[in-house]
Parts: structure tokens; sequence; C-alpha cells
């Protein structure tokens, strides 16, 4: 399972020296692994058929609580294996998308990095890995956004739906923290096992806020929407993948899965539905107005999310079976409609709808796969999309509350959609011949089988619906709900109310497709005039605030005076210990000089002596000089107190640092700073030294604690075979923190770089 | 910046390597006696900081063979691959494991991760001091 998870990033790595290796067919060789993992996650299914789920576990990190376990049960594998199903294609098509392309190897990169992380994020079992996944996925989103980066246009798109979901995922690790205070554990499926009644905790409302807008921003729920079509600035392969069929359902992802814990909660369904449905609105509005054919698409996700964020909301067992058949029928036909987009743009050199028409005769087996999903998008009989429609009307009518506004929205929103799948699929290939860039003629065979393979599965799904069902959906289900729950797919239901509505729809929509033309201009006007006003106004507005903020405090505090910083830290931290220690210590002045030696006292005239001359010499040199007088001392002094590594490293670093002050061409002393500001920082300084002095002295007063160097001085050679106990620390016992600190290590000697660099760049401009 | 005295240049010619060779040994002996990767990893840089003075940042970077921003890195893979063991083992992050080869004259030689971890740190600290001066004293040139 690990290997599973992480043998994504493991053939990232390699992609560079397979490429070289396989040419144009790199596409092919690595749809190897997703072919090969979607087997693996298939052979699970009867596991979990047995068993309910399975835990995997792998500790990692035991002193901290985090673990590397996987949680495997009918929803995360319905999940894994639509990311590794549609992965496979993905990554054939993209192959043949992006052929010839200069960073080829670099985008397969990314998206098998992706692809892990995915994988890592519907799998994990502990929230704090899951945090850590759902990240990784905004930031290789980010990158694939970006990934044309020489065009400005992606480049704000890639940031800006990166600040969206960070900003969510934030929110979400606050969330996910407090959903661990309130539970008790950071692990799933012990939460989910738990029956505590997680919606009478005090912490309640705050979690469910914080995990939504996490979860909100990462789906494009409204009002966080507007990312999503800017997002297809990125190259339709990744659209198709990640921006309709796996990241964007990652949201929708963690709300399912938290559904049993944390949905008894009013805030928690109503929320869910309010947002759901006005996003499904919203995005079946939006999409049916836009020309370009991926905005289309984007906007008809947008409003495929906002339906399945309701469903969870709705929350009857009814409501769930619809959301899982929903999702499944969804990641099929979209991610099938995304490629065949992409084709349409690969070969007639445009994205607009307007310019397409009669394209069949030039790509007939585009057509037809494109009418077979977009057939299932609009919930027609046989496909997977008329049995997930049908679900989801009856579940909205049988709703608890709000059954008759749901509905009516959803009646609109399927209206709606019909029309935007007649715009995907009629428009360009039927009527008259448009005037497209390119001459078209059909794609290639890598970028049609990824399609029609979707295309079918959603038909078969549809004709034989018990098939999925036994196999993963019951299962699934039942995740999502808690319990297991009694399902019966079927194609025909007879005639009901859900099938008079889907009549309905059908025929309004069919209106609809047949007047676009002329509702064009005028809904135009309408989307133009209201923008001002739109969330993502806001979302421009904020980012000026920030930066006019950000600007304001540079010019206070970050002013580019290196005195001014360190008075404002000096004073500001010893202010603060000096506080603390006054108010929670009290001050203690006596000091038992009996035992000192006299070289002590000499060393410590010689710190002062050095100290005071360094501040008051009008010589650089001589300044220099001192201060590597007064490091001396100090390493002196670590070494009469029986410290020789610390003594050895401050002499070490005190050497370099005067060599390198010294033949480095400092500015020449000058005289900056009038009498009073001298005098100021006389004072601050006398004050830090006086604090420190009180610190010291209160720190011999008191042992709040037992001194834990008896713990390490027994065991450092017993337990880490090293009698050097300073080092031992260093990289046995702690480990870790030295870990930390040579990354830290390497960022400052990158910033010193950058830093460098930037500023030979300026000089050199003229 | 390069300096022209024909002592300095002598004495880096000479002291040079003996840094180099002190430094390894501090790397080593460091589990033990005073010494490990942080002041190994310092005293290699002086080193190669008084090559520079003496001959220059051109010459230091062809001695020094890699760029040191690779130096850097190279020194976190290492950190890093020395938590592979305890990874794969199901141990918990920086668990340390120990081989000990047996050699020749009934003396054992230890090895382990922890040793790997102090390489790391040695190789990012002589590369976070390297990128300094190379790049400081080029923008001086």
């Amino acid at each position: 399972m690990l290997l599973a998870v992480l043998s994504g990033f493991l053939l990232a790595m390699a992609v560079p020296a397979l490429h070289r290796m396989t040419g144009k067919y790199i596409g092919w060789a690595l749809a190897l692994l997703p072919a090969s993992l979607t087997v693996y996650f298939a052979s699970l299914i009867p596991a979990v058929q047995a068993n309910g789920s399975l835990l995997i576990e792998y500790a990692w990190l035991p002193g901290l609580d985090i673990t590397l376990n996987f949680l495997v049960d009918g929803l995360s594998l319905v999940f894994a294996l639509l990311i590794s199903g549609i992965g496979t294609f993905i990554l054939i098509y993209s192959g043949s998308y992006l052929a010839g392309h200069k960073y080829l190897a670099r985008f397969f990169v990314l998206m098998l990095s992706f692809m892990a992380s995915m994988f890592g994020l519907v799998l994990s079992d502990n929230l704090v890995t899951l945090f850590v996944f759902w990240e990784l996925t905004s930031i290789t989103s980010y990158l694939l956004i970006g990934f044309n980066h020489e065009d400005m246009e992606a480049r704000k798109s890639a940031l800006q739906g990166l600040f969206v979901t960070v900003a969510g995922g934030l929110a979400l690790m606050a969330g996910l923290i407090l959903l661990a205070i309130m539970s008790g554990s950071y692990s799933l499926s012990e939460i989910l096992s738990s029956d505590m009644a997680l919606h009478e905790h005090a912490f309640y409302t705050a979690a469910v806020i914080c995990i939504l807008a996490g979860t909100f921003t990462k789906s494009a729920q409204v009002p966080f929407h507007f990312w999503l079509p800017n997002a297809m600035a990125a190259p339709t392969p990744v659209s198709a993948f990640l921006h309709s069929a796996t990241m964007v359902k990652a949201g929708i992802y963690l709300m399912a899965r938290l559904n049993p814990s944390l949905g008894e909660g009013e805030l928690w369904s109503q929320a869910l539905m309010l947002f759901g449905a006005a996003t499904m609105l919203t995005g079946a509005y939006l999409a049916f107005s836009s020309t370009g054919i991926k905005k289309v698409l984007a906007y008809s996700t947008i409003m495929a999310l906002g339906t399945l964020t309701m469903l969870i909301g709705v929350g009857t067992e009814l409501a769930l079976t619809a959301f899982i058949c929903f999702l499944v029928a969804h990641s099929l036909y979209k991610g099938a409609l995304f490629m065949i987009a992409g084709a349409l743009d690969h070969e007639t050199g445009t994205k607009d709808i307007t310019v397409m028409g009669g394209l069949r005769k030039a790509m007939p087996v585009t057509a037809a796969i494109a009418c077979l999903a977009a057939l299932s998008q609009a919930g027609l009989p046989p496909l997977f999309g008329f049995i997930a429609k049908e679900l989801l009307f009856e579940s909205l009518l049988e709703s608890p509350i709000w059954s008759a506004g749901l509905t009516i929205a959803t009646v609109l929103a399927a209206m709606l959609l019909v029309g935007v799948a007649g715009l995907v699929a009629i428009k360009p290939f039927f009527g008259k011949s448009g005037n497209t860039p390119k001459k078209p003629h059909e794609a290639p065979f890598g970028m049609l089988i990824g399609p029609a393979v979707l295309s079918v599965t959603a038909l078969v799904f549809g004709l034989v619906p018990f098939l999925p069902e036994a196999a993963l959906l019951q299962a699934a289900i039942g995740s999502v709900n808690g319990a297991a729950v009694e399902t019966n797919l079927a194609l025909w239901h007879g005639v009901n109310k859900p099938l008079m509505l889907s009549v309905i729809s059908l025929l309004l929509g069919w209106g609809l497709l047949a007047s676009w033309n002329r509702l064009r201009s005028p809904l135009n006007a309408i989307n133009t005039s209201t923008a001002r006003f739109g969330p993502e106004a806001g979302y421009f507005k904020f980012m000026e605030g920030i930066t006019i903020i950000a600007a304001w405090q540079t010019r206070v505090l970050q002013n580019g005076v290196l005195g001014l910083y360190l008075l404002i830290l000096v004073a500001v931290t010893f202010g603060l210990t000096g506080y603390t220690l006054l108010t929670q210590h009290g001050i203690n002045l006596t000091l038992d000089l009996a035992d000192s030696h006299f070289y002590e006292w000499g060393i410590a005239l010689l710190l002062v002596a050095a100290a005071t001359f360094s501040s008051t010499t009008h010589s650089r040199l001589g300044s220099v000089a001192s201060m590597g007088v007064l490091g001396f001392g100090v390493a002196l002094t670590f070494i009469l107190f029986s410290a020789p590594d610390l003594g050895i490293t401050q002499l070490l670093v005190e050497t370099l640092t005067v060599i390198l002050l010294v033949l480095f061409k400092l500015p020449e002393f000058g005289n900056l700073s009038s009498p009073f500001e001298r005098y100021r920082d006389l004072a601050v300084a006398i004050f830090a030294g006086m604090v420190m002095t009180l610190v010291i002295l209160a720190a011999l007063d008191v042992q709040y604690f037992e001194s834990i160097s008896s713990y390490y001085i027994e065991n450092s050679a017993t337990l880490a075979y090293g009698r050097n106990i300073v080092n031992v620390i260093l990289v046995d016992f702690r480990a870790l923190d030295t870990l930390g600190e040579i990354f830290v290590l390497s960022l400052a000697a990158l910033g010193v770089l950058s830093m460098i660099k930037l500023k030979a760049e300026d000089q050199h401009k003229p | 910046m390069k300096t022209n005295t024909l002592i300095l240049h002598t004495a880096a010619l000479f002291i040079m390597p003996l840094q180099l060779m002190f430094s390894l040994f501090l790397l080593l002996r460091g589990h033990d006696e005073p010494g490990g990767g942080f002041i190994g990893g310092l005293v290699a840089a002086s080193a190669f900081v008084l090559y520079a003075f003496a001959f220059g940042s051109t010459a230091t970077r062809r001695i020094l063979r890699v760029d040191p921003r690779d130096l850097l890195s190279a020194g976190l893979l290492f950190a890093l691959a020395s938590t592979l063991p305890a990874f794969l083992a199901g141990q918990p992050m920086l668990t340390a494991h120990w081989w000990e080869l047996p050699l020749p004259g009934d003396t054992y030689l230890k090895l382990s991760t922890v040793l790997i971890f102090d390489i790391g740190v040695y190789a990012a600290v002589l590369g976070t001091i390297m990128t300094f001066v190379i790049n400081l004293m080029e923008s001086e040139e």
C-alpha cells in the first residue's frame, strides 16, 4: 500500500531518464503505473466487501502521533479507482496532446507527483498526513496550471488558484486540529467508529466552519468558484484530470468522509445544502452563457460539485446513493468531454464554440464519443448519468427539509445542463461548417482511447448498474452513511415523478439550446455588468488590500535601517522577558562569588573591554577585531566550563566572521545617527543587559524542572553508542531538530544567494 | 578578490590539505570525542575560504568541483537518506541503525545511519558557507 501511494513520486523521479529511452511513447510507458495500480486497487475490493474497511499501518512519527496509516474502505477505493483509472488514460492522452513539447518530461513529473498526492489524500487515515497530501495537491495544481509559464495569464491564474486553495487549506488545518481535539484522535477510522456526539461539543461550530472553508475553496463552491474557470489556462489533460475528475473532488471527498461524524449537526447539513444548491445554479447558468469550450466544461464541473455538496447535505440514504452514482457518472463523462475538448482545440486551433460547426465529417470518431459522453451528462438513458439523475431527483423529492426549493433548483440546473451538453456535443459537430483556424482532421488514437473507454464505461454501468453496485458502490455509500445501506440501482423505475422531472428538464433544455445564439448577447451583457460585484472582483480588492498593508508595514517596520530592526527586536524580547520575570518570579540579587577563579575574572574583564571598545571606536577594523576578541572570550568561557564542542564551534565561527568582515569591503565608518538616537540605543542595550543578568541570577536560584542532562549522560553510550554527549544529542537523540536546522541553514544560504544575485542584476541595469 | 602575496599562496597550499584532513578526522571521531559534522564542516569551510582568499573564487570553484549549492542539497539528501532504513524497517523516523564491519586485526568498523546524517550536516554546513563566500566574492569582482 505504501508503495502504491508513493510509487507516483518514485516514478516521477525517473521520468527524465525514461523520456530519453521511450521518446514519443512516454505517455504509454508511464500509463503502465496507474494501470497496474487500478488492478491493485481492484484486487482490494473483495477484502473491503468482506470486512467493510481495511487499516494498513505504518508508524512514522509516533512521538507526534503522526502515522502513515491508510484507510481503505468503499469510499476511498472508489476515489482511488477513479484516480488510477482516469489517470491511466490521461497519461496516454497527454503523451499525444503535448507530443514534442519541450517540457514534456517536466509535465509528467508534475502529473505523477499530483497523482501520488491524490492517492495519499484519499487513502490517508491520519488527519495530519491527509492534510500534507491535501497541500501537495494544491502545490502540484499550481505548478500545472502555470505550466505554460511564459503566458502571463497562466501565471496569474495559477497564483489565484494557489491563494484560494491554500488559504482554505489553512482554515482546514485549524478545522482538522479542532476535530482531533473534539474526538481525541487524529485517526479517521477512530473518529468514524467512535459514537461521540460531536455536534454537541463546544467546538463543533468552529470546526465545521473551518473545515468547510477548506473544502469549499478546494471544491470551488460559491463564492470561491472563480478560480476554477481560470485554472483552464492549464493544458487540457490537466483540466481533465485535476480540475474535473480528481483534485476538485478532494473537498467533496473530505465532506463525504466526515459526514458520518459531523453530519448530525444542523449547521453541517444546512450549510452544505445552501452552498451546494447556490453553486449548482451558478455553475449551470455560467456554463450555459460561456462560449469557450473549456470554460463551458469548467462551469458545468462547478455545477456538478455543487450538486454533490448538496447531496451530502441532504444526507438521507437515498441522497448518499445519488451522491456516489453522480460522483462516478460525472467523473466518467466529464473526463471524457474534457479530453474531447482538448482534441477539438488540438485539431481545429480554437476553443471558441461559436466558430465550430459541422465537424462530424472531419472527425467522425470524436463526434461519436462526444455524443455518448454528452448523453450521459444530459442524463439520458441508457447511460449511467441517467440513473444518477433519476436518483438525484428522487432523493430531493424525499428530502426532509427544503424539498420543494431544492427540487426546483435542481430541475433548473438540469435543464441548463442539457443545454450545456448540447453545446459541447451538438454545436461543434453538427450544423453548417464553421470557420476554424486550422483545417480539422481526426484526432490521433492516443487522444481518442481515453474518452472512448470512459464513455463506454458509462454506457456499460448504465446498462448493468448492478455490477458496479455490488462490487463497490454499495460499500462506498455505506462508508459515507456510516452504516450499511441497501440499494437497488436500475435503469428503469417505471413512470414516476423523477422521470417526469427528467422529461421536463430535457424539453426545456432542448428549447434553451435552440435559442442559444439569440440568448448569447443579452446573457453576455448581464455577465459583464455583474462581474464588478462578483466574488472575483472581491478577490482582487482583497489582494490589493494585502499589498497596500504590506507596503505600509514594510515602510514602517522594515525600512532597511538595520539598527532599527535590532532595536525593535531587542526591546520587545527583553521587555517581555523582563515583564514575565518580574511578575512570575521576582528579582533576586544575591550572588555567591566565593568559588570564582582569578582567570575567570580576567576573561570577564576582557569581554567587557572588548564590547566597550567595539561600540565606541571610530575605526572599522578596530571594531571588527574587538568583536572577534569578544567572540574568542566567549569561546574561552565555554571551554572553561567544560563544553569543548561549543568552544570549538564558537572559535571557528568567530574566525570565519572576522576574516569575512575584514576582507570584504564594508562601507566606511560614517556618523549616521543623532546623539539622541545613540543614547536611546545605549539605554536599550543597558536594559537588555540588565534583564539578561537578572534572568541568569534567577536561573541559578531555582530549578523548575529536573535537569535532563543526567538522562543523556547515562544513556548516550548505552543507547546511542557514543561517548560525546553533545554530538549524540545533535545527531541521534534530537536529530529531527538538527534536520530542521540544516534545512533552515540551507534556506538562509539560498536567501543570501538570491539577495546577492538580485543586487548584481540591479547594478547591471542601465 | 584575491591577494597576491607569496606567503599566503604558499601557506594556503600547505595548510589547506591539513585542514581538510583534520575536518574529516573531526567528522569521524565526533561521536566519541569533541568534533562532529558541524565542526568538521566549519573547518573544511575555513580551508576553502583560505584557498579562496589566496587564489580567487574561480580557482576555488574549480577545486570544489561542484557548485556549493549542490553541496547544500547533497547534504540535505544525505540527512534525509539516513532516515530511510528506519522507514523501511517500520520504525519511528530517525531511529538509528548500526552495522559493525569486522576488520582484520580483531577490530570493528562501526557504521551507522548516524554517520550518514553527520556527513549530511557536514556537507550542508560546508555548502552554506561556500555559497556565501564564493558568491560574495563574485559580486565584489
